[in-house]
């Protein structure tokens, strides 16, 4: 048996993706910038990607940069509109204290480098208040970051009604939309947002392809510099295969439309459910609205998330907790801590996250397994204490 | 599994037995900060190149794997008693609380709830289950790397469900094993430092937690001032080196007192002891050995055992009487007896 809840972490490619890539890496070889028709055909690949990705979220293709992911698509923005506007004297960066590494270490980066930061705190529902924005913003704010969803509660943030905050005061908004699109509906527009980034292998398409939406219009200056691709705002040959298997992952997000967060919203609720009713000493953590469809975070008392991960893992099942350090072991996460929960809990939590791939049987294994798995492991804590 | 070639060889042994293995390495500290001048550390164990070895040997062994954080309980069990000691004047040796209260204790426990009954580890020592239904532990094989000292704390529960594959092999033969199932560790060098401690500066380990430097005086056998120091825990009992002082004879420490901040020097026969009393002693029948028993003792780990006459004290301590005087007794080490190749017990010289 082998069950995966981790689809935060990342999706299984869909097959069809994987038809699109493998016909383009034996095929479309060709350097997209190249004159030929070779090139032609690969510039073509792209251009279609580009409106794939650009219809999903409601955007114009010309203001799509594909880069290698979110983490570059996030570096991009912050940096590149943090740099392109240094010259005003907006030398502020405000974001949550529960955005994903790639904004947060970013922000560290910039101040070592002169910028000033802040992050907004967060409660025990995860998410951000509008009224901390509204305190932390200043008239050199340059741009404001705030996840659209929460890659470990998998809590909605209220992206519109900040951007118009930020905007207010003259701030440009960055979203990290990587855990919603192909989970929410997204509209760039309608969010009303300058940029958003997105990735790929969150939602069965492949590592390795990204992209960050700019609103045209907004000044950025590249941090990849180099040929003139993309509009000369990210340098580098184009990975014609991942971007056409993001293009494809897009495609297959639209077609399965609502209908896919319906179905996964119902087995999360049944899993959340299940752990409440028969695992006593379970809380889930932060709101439970507004969410993801397919996200559950829950503290289990008196168990070392670490060992149950690893004893679900044993049973075949891939769960996680929040945040991974490199070497693969566990640090307590920032996200529960910025949300005020004390260390020990936030070392009892599991991260279950659904998706395209899970069915009902899976989530009863889990909730067969998972009690006896809490229990073996809460009589060896009685035992030492 | 540390990433090391013992512990990744007797992994394979296991594997290649048939057993079911679970392969488990313990994050100890937190690496960027014991390396912050990113040196690399070669010989010692745990850093993240190892625990990505680990995960590689695994992966060649066909076997899960998985790194456990146990920065907290390394600290508060390990780390922490291992800069008290200091700090009193005494040497420790953090590798037997290791092995005692995390690998036998902590980490045992944990792979008992994932359903694992036994730990197997790549020290070099032997268990045996003797006719009365007794644990024995005994040294390893290869008598150049014997690692039953650091274990003399083991418990005849934690015994029961140890596992020590390379116990029984010399340590070229390991090599040649890892070579054979062409595990990349094979010619990783043995590990000799402290491993949380880089660069082998205890200095200035100690003083990043916590311990001031308190300069003092260095004195003679006879109290005669010959010098000062930064402060007691540069010293342990027996060190020749870095004293900073100028004699016509070789001088060594022969006594820290921390509660004055002063080091005694003196001529190496200053160092000889031929009797010492240890604390919180473990026999590892359960029962102490009847007063006058004879034995052989090692008071560090690369110390010739000598002859010994035993005497157990209340309040689990004992007495040791040498046959011959020993060189360097040092407080905060511990003293093992042995019956030929069998571990009577062990103790913390006093």
């Amino acid at each position: 048996m082998r069950i995966y809840f981790d689809h935060n972490a990342t999706t299984p490619v869909h097959p069809d993706v994987a038809d699109v890539m493998g016909r383009v890496l034996r095929e479309h070889y060709g350097n997209a910038s190249s004159v030929h028709r070779l090139g032609q055909e690969a510039k073509a690949v792209l251009d279609e990607a580009r409106t794939s990705v650009a219809t999903l979220i409601g955007a114009e293709p010309s203001e799509l940069v594909f880069t290698s992911g979110g983490t570059e698509a996030d570096n991009l923005a912050i940096r590149g509109v943090a740099e392109a506007l240094e010259p005003t004297g907006r030398r502020h960066l405000i974001a949550t204290a529960i955005e994903h590494e790639a904004v947060l270490v970013t922000l560290k980066a910039l101040a070592r480098r002169g910028w000033r930061t802040t992050l907004l705190p967060v409660g025990l529902t995860g998410i951000v208040e509008p009224g901390a924005l509204e305190d932390a913003l200043t008239d050199d704010t340059a741009v404001v970051s705030v996840m659209h969803a929460n890659n470990e509660l998998g809590t909605v943030q209220p992206v519109a009604e900040l951007a118009r905050l930020a905007h207010a005061r003259g701030a440009l908004f960055h979203t990290d939309a990587v855990q919603s699109i192909g989970k929410l509906r997204v509209d760039a527009r309608e969010l009303g947002v300058d940029l958003l980034a997105l990735s790929a292998h969150k939602f069965n398409g492949p590592k390795g392809a990204g992209a960050l939406w700019i609103r045209r219009g907004t000044r950025l200056t590249p941090i990849l510099t180099g040929g003139k691709h993309e509009r000369t705002r990210r340098a580098g040959t184009e990975n014609v295969p991942a971007i056409a298997g993001l293009g494809a992952a897009a495609r297959l997000a639209m077609a399965k439309g609502a209908a896919e967060g319906e179905r996964v919203a119902v087995l999360r609720d049944r899993l959340e459910e299940g752990i409440l009713a028969r695992v006593p000493g379970t809380v889930v953590n932060g709101a439970r609205e507004p969410r993801v469809p397919n996200t559950t975070n829950i503290s289990f008392e008196r168990v070392e998330a670490e060992s149950l991960l690893i004893a679900l893992d044993l049973e075949g099942i891939a769960v996680s907790t929040g945040a991974a350090c490199s070497s693969g072991t566990l640090e307590p996460s920032h996200v529960l801590r910025a949300m005020g929960l004390p260390t020990h809990r936030a070392q009892n939590s599991i991260r279950f996250s659904l998706g395209a791939g899970n069915t009902e049987e899976e989530v009863d294994y889990l909730l067969e397994k998972l009690p006896k798995a809490v229990d073996k492991l809460r009589s060896l804590t009685a035992r030492r204490a | 599994m540390s990433g090391g070639v013992d512990s990744s060889v007797a992994a394979a042994l296991l594997a290649r037995e048939g057993h079911e293995v679970i392969g488990l390495s313990m994050q100890l500290y937190d690496h960027s900060a014991s390396q912050p001048r990113g040196r690399a550390r070669s010989g010692t164990c745990c850093t993240i190149d190892d625990l990505h070895d680990a995960r590689r040997v695994a992966t060649r062994l066909g076997i899960p794997h998985y790194i456990m954080n146990f920065e907290r309980q390394f600290d508060e069990q390990v780390v922490s008693n291992f800069v008290q000691e200091y700090a009193a004047g005494r040497t420790p040796i953090p590798c037997v609380h290791c092995n005692g209260d995390l690998k036998f204790a902590t980490l045992a426990s944990r792979a008992g709830a994932l359903g694992a009954p036994f730990v197997a580890t790549g020290h070099y020592a032997r268990v045996e289950k003797d006719a009365a239904g007794l644990y024995l532990l005994k040294r390893g094989v290869d008598p150049s790397k014997d690692q039953s000292y650091f274990l003399f704390t083991l418990t005849q529960e934690q015994l029961s469900h140890a596992i020590f594959p390379v116990g029984a092999l010399e340590k070229s033969t390991v090599r040649e094993l890892a070579r054979e199932l062409g595990l990349t560790v094979s010619d990783k060098p043995d590990s000799h430092e402290i491993c949380f401690v880089a660069d082998g500066d205890h200095a200035s380990f100690l003083e990043g937690h916590g311990v001031r430097a308190a300069p003092g005086a260095i004195h003679d056998i006879s109290g005669k001032v010959l010098g000062t120091h930064e402060g007691v825990h540069h010293f342990t009992v027996g060190q020749r080196k870095g004293l900073g002082l100028s004699s016509p004879i070789r001088l060594y420490v022969v006594g820290i007192d921390a509660d004055r901040g002063a080091v005694t020097v003196g001529p190496r026969e200053a160092l000889e002891r031929t009797d010492l009393t240890a604390s919180r002693v473990n026999w590892i029948a359960g029962t102490p050995p009847s007063p006058g028993a004879r034995a052989t003792a090692q008071i560090r780990h690369r110390h010739r055992e000598a002859a010994v006459s035993i005497l157990p004290l209340e309040d689990g301590r004992v007495a040791a009487r040498f046959d011959e005087p020993q060189l360097a007794v040092a407080p905060g080490q511990a003293v093992v007896f042995y019956e030929e190749e069998v571990v009577l017990g062990g103790g913390w010289i006093d």
